[in-house]
């Protein structure tokens, strides 16, 4: 019996690929792209004072391997916006009385801006920034009592002031849950439509149905209709229990988030029915269907490891994840409150991938047994 | 002790079988005699699948008695299964092995020693027309080649005792006779043939028939026999126009058992051939009916079924599984 | 009568090929309107893809082919405005009641609401089955599912109906009410083509082809091709058949011989001449036998005669 079985599964092409190159894969993926570290930080400074000290403090940020100092710029609506729309995920705002304040060693604060959305990365970066002004400053503090003879130790320093903006708690859950949203649609779209077709075939059903006058659109509209309402109901249940239950603070409009939805919705169904096409057999189809709809949601969305600190490579991927972009809108939506024009970028790139698929899974279908 | 019995290869004897309230098999009782090929028919839910598990030794009789191939099948089930042949033409074979990794397969099911093995496989792929095929995918034999191999898979242990479950199904007719000369070289050497079908053309190639309906054996003999003694009354052909109206009419007929539509022309059954013979054509032309045809003719194997099991549909008519 | 206008159905020179098979090889026939016709031959002789191909489900790789008037190649849609087609496993949802699963081919062959009703409680009490409406489908017996797969399909009052092996595994009574049932289509002016692998039931057919490999033997009414029939048959009737069938093998003018049950069936060239050639044999050789007498072929010995003669 079992010589039977290893013969099949040597000739089952399907049996072979989960059994040795899905875990191949799923290593690699987590191997190389999870990082729980941080590293290349994009930071923005706004130096109010641009002394010789402030200047030396900013060298600080370029040198450290933790941080990419992106930008310095000279207003704070520049520096909110970067952290809005996520172009800096720390900034730091150097006092206009940093240089005076130091001499005086008395406490003088730089102000330290995180964005919270991505919990374990705000913490790191909080840290990294404490330690490159601590470092400053004992350095600073070091040099300047040399300078003056007098004996080393304590004293004034530089102490950071940090804020975390839009989860200022920095509860893990409120920037786990919008990203669950994410999960749970891609599992319902997908892998619901993806048997829808293929279940058709499985039972025998299918080759009456297209012996009769219904049309390929009135095929694929009447099978995933059901499914984008119950998408959007589950959408609405996941927001009320984060909300309700989890108290996840929901900051953004009801119809952003549901706008989106739609067009997350449109890519996953349609996703899932040119899965359902292509595949004739349930099991299957549900196979490709998680592998390219959940397993990348979960990894490779930012759903819960943060895209930054991946690799470039992969990073490079992860644009093609089109459910990062639904991350990362629906974490805005809910932490940041901010509106579609800071999301612009991610909108239209889900608006691109809802016209694409949509356009191919509506001629996806045939109605042929060839 | 186990005995072997060699006188019937296969005895029963009042066998019942109840499924909580429902009698599936009601006192069934027959023997056959080695070398015998006996067919088994009728409806679903008749009985017909659960004797013959009962004879495999899958089920349990609640009583009565079963001896196959010298065991009996309550107490020495293992046994039974041991010296019988299972053959299913579109369930028992792997698709996806080569026909003799199926042969090998089948060998190591059976428990037949290794030095036999190699010999009887041998044999079966000759029996089977197989030679040169060997390592090919079952998938690609066309459907008379597998069912000689499904039929050499299932006796390479020389069980005394073969069953068939619609053997030749869907098998073209010339497949189907080399198919059936293996089945009676078989039988010429001993061993017992049962065969279950609804086919009734696979039906006429046994030596003799049970026909179950509602649980009980309701016929038993060679399908002349049946043909002739069990059929009540006469069957007459008759060519009729118009053809619709000529059916109504001839079943408002009291001297008409039965009558239905086959092909161009209608089947009558009457209780009295001559009498029918002579009084329908001018009864049919009263009603406006022209008959240019009323003779007799023999009954088919399905007429007789059709009589002795014909049911209307009952309310409540439920799928047995 | 030969190919006329009045055709429900024509091919010509249909082929479909599959890799390393070609299913149908140059198919021809028709189909008079009114009649059923029957697509007869073993499994793998290129009945379910002839059926398909009119069914607009599969397009020919060569060859034309109308159903109901209308080109299947070119204009597959219009041409299941007409025909209703139940493959070998036909669309029952079982997950849906009775009812619901008549509503749903009603809707998919745009049956208005209210002949819906009339027609659908009318098609359900002929089949007997008006009682069962609100049973699910997976929990009705074989006989009636395929009852219910009938009347779905002709819910919307097709012109031609295809049914490819409707009766494979369904015993002779339930097989029986079947035809019943297509012949009162047939007064009604239905067209029906049928395929099936049983030979018998190609005697039931007002015409038929037999197919073999993807082509037609021989194609006309059962009575017409029995008597082209070469030779005639005889069946000897005896306790001792393997002895007969040993004497008479090969003997003069006797082409084929078949055990078959408790007798043996001789086809020979001339039937009064052999047949008393045979009694002299079996009694010489002291073999016992009832009776031998001259009986019909049956649609499997025209088969075996024809593809035995084709080599």
């Amino acid at each position: 019996m079992a010589r039977k079985e290893l013969i099949q599964i040597r000739r089952d092409p399907r049996s072979l690929f989960i059994a040795l190159i899905m875990p191949v894969m799923q290593m690699a993926m987590l191997g190389y792209g999870v990082s729980l570290d941080a590293k290349h930080i994009p930071l923005y400074v706004y130096d109010q004072e641009g002394s010789q000290e402030s200047q030396a403090l900013l060298k600080r940020f370029q040198a450290s391997e933790y941080f990419d100092l992106v930008k310095t710029v000279d207003n704070y609506r520049e520096l909110t916006a970067a952290v809005d729309s996520d172009r800096s995920k720390l900034a730091v705002v150097i006092p206009f009385d940093f240089s005076e304040r130091l001499r005086d060693a008395n406490q003088t604060n730089v102000q330290v801006i995180v964005d919270g959305t991505d919990d374990n990365t705000a913490n790191l970066a909080t840290d990294y920034a404490r330690a490159v002004i601590g470092q400053f400053s004992v350095d600073f503090r070091t040099e300047w009592l040399r300078r003056q003879g007098l004996p080393v130790g304590g004293g004034g320093t530089v102490s950071i002031e940090p804020r975390t903006w839009f989860n200022e708690d920095l509860e893990s859950r409120n920037f786990i849950i919008p990203g669950i949203v994410a999960l749970v649609m891609a599992l319902v779209g997908a892998l619901l439509t993806s048997l829808t077709i293929s279940r058709e075939w499985e039972r025998g059903t299918m080759e009456q149905l297209i012996s009769t006058p219904i049309t390929s659109q009135e095929v694929m509209f009447g099978k995933l209709i059901p499914y984008f309402a119950i998408g959007l109901v589950d959408a609405a249940m996941c927001v009320a229990i984060g909300v309700w239950w989890f108290d996840v603070p929901f900051r953004g409009t009801l119809t952003s988030l549901f706008a989106t939805t739609s067009l997350f919705l449109i890519v996953i169904l349609g996703i899932g029915f040119m899965i359902s096409v292509a595949i004739k057999s349930q099991l299957g189809a549900s196979q490709i269907a998680l592998l390219v709809t959940l397993l990348p949601t979960m990894m490779l969305s930012g759903f819960a490891f943060p895209i930054d600190q991946m690799p470039p490579v992969i990073r490079a991927i992860t644009y093609v994840v089109y459910s990062r972009y639904y991350v990362t809108i629906l974490k805005a939506i809910f932490l940041k409150g901010v509106g579609v024009r800071a999301l612009l970028a991610p909108v239209m790139a889900m608006a691109i991938y809802a016209v694409v698929i949509g356009w191919m899974a509506t001629h996806a279908f045939k109605k042929t047994l060839d | 002790m186990a005995g072997q019995d060699t006188t019937a290869s296969v005895r029963v004897e009042s066998l019942v079988k109840k499924f909580g309230k429902f009698t599936a098999v009601d006192r069934v009782s027959f023997a056959t005699a080695p070398g015998e090929i006996f067919g088994f028919l009728g409806p679903n839910g008749a009985g017909k699948s659960t004797t013959i598990r009962i004879l495999c030794g899958l089920l349990r009789p609640t009583s009565g008695k079963a001896v196959v191939a010298g065991f009996d099948v309550a107490r020495q089930a293992e046994e039974v299964r041991q010296n019988i042949g299972y053959m299913s033409q579109k369930f028992s074979l792997y698709n996806t092995l080569k026909v003799v990794e199926n042969l090998r397969f089948f060998a190591g099911m059976y428990s037949v020693p290794r030095d036999l093995a190699d010999a009887r496989i041998r044999e079966a792929i000759a029996m089977a027309g197989l030679a040169g095929h060997e390592h090919d995918l079952t998938a690609t034999l066309a459907g008379g080649w597998k069912q000689r191999l499904a039929l050499g898979c299932s006796i390479l242990h020389r069980p005394k005792v073969l069953f068939l479950d619609e053997p030749t199904s869907g098998v073209d007719p010339i497949s189907r006779r080399q198919f059936w000369d293996l089945i009676h070289e078989m039988a010429g050497g001993g061993v017992t043939v049962f065969v279950s079908t609804h086919y009734m053309d696979e039906a006429e190639y046994c030596n003799r028939l049970a026909l179950m309906n509602r649980g009980a054996l309701v016929a038993l003999g060679t399908p002349n026999e049946l043909k002739r003694h069990l059929m009540k009354g006469a069957l007459l052909l008759a060519k009729c126009e118009p053809l619709g109206p000529a059916l109504e009419i001839l079943q408002h007929n009291p001297a008409v058992v039965d009558a239905a539509v086959f092909g161009e022309a209608l089947h009558v059954t009457v209780e009295d051939a001559a009498a029918a013979t002579t009084s329908l054509p001018g009864y049919l032309a009263e009603h406006g009916v022209k008959c240019t045809r009323l003779e007799p003719i023999p009954p088919s194997l399905e007429d007789v079924f059709v009589q002795l099991t014909g049911r209307r549909i009952r309310a409540g008519e439920v799928t047995a599984s | 009568m030969a190919e006329g206008s009045d055709d429900a159905i024509r091919t010509e020179g249909l082929v479909k090929r599959f890799p390393g098979v070609t299913a149908v090889d140059d198919l021809s026939f028709w189909v008079r309107r009114g009649e059923i016709f029957g697509l007869v031959g073993p499994d793998g002789a290129g009945k379910t893809t002839t059926m398909r191909i009119l069914a607009g489900v599969m397009s020919p790789d060569a060859g034309t082919a109308s159903v109901a008037g209308f080109d299947v190649v070119r204009d597959p849609e219009a041409v299941k405005n007409h025909i209703s087609y139940m493959p070998q496993r036909f669309g029952l949802y079982e997950d849906l009641t009775v009812d619901e699963n008549i509503r749903f081919y009603a809707d998919l062959f745009g049956v208005p609401a209210r002949d819906r009703e009339a027609h659908a409680g009318r098609l359900l009490e002929a089949a007997g089955m008006s009682e069962f409406r609100g049973r699910l489908a997976g929990n009705l017996s074989g006989g009636m599912k395929q009852k219910l797969g009938l009347a779905c399909a002709l819910v919307h009052h097709p012109r031609v109906l295809l049914l490819d092996e409707p009766t494979t595994g369904v015993d002779p009574v339930s097989r029986r009410e079947f035809w019943q049932i297509l012949y009162s289509l047939l007064a009604e002016g239905v067209t029906i083509v049928i395929s099936t692998a049983y030979l018998d039931e190609a005697e039931r057919c007002t015409r038929l082809a037999l197919l073999f490999k993807g082509r037609s033997l021989l194609c006309d009414t059962p009575e017409r091709l029995k008597a082209q029939m070469p030779g005639a048959t005889l069946v000897v009737v005896s306790p001792h058949p393997r002895e007969v069938r040993d004497r008479l093998s090969g003997a003069e003018g006797v082409s084929n011989v078949v055990l078959v049950g408790d007798g043996v069936h001789l086809v020979v060239d001339d039937a009064s001449r052999r047949c008393a050639e045979a009694k002299q044999m079996l009694t010489a050789a002291g073999i016992p036998f009832d009776e031998i007498a001259e009986s019909e072929p049956s649609i499997e010995d025209l088969f075996v005669a024809y593809v035995g003669s084709q080599g």
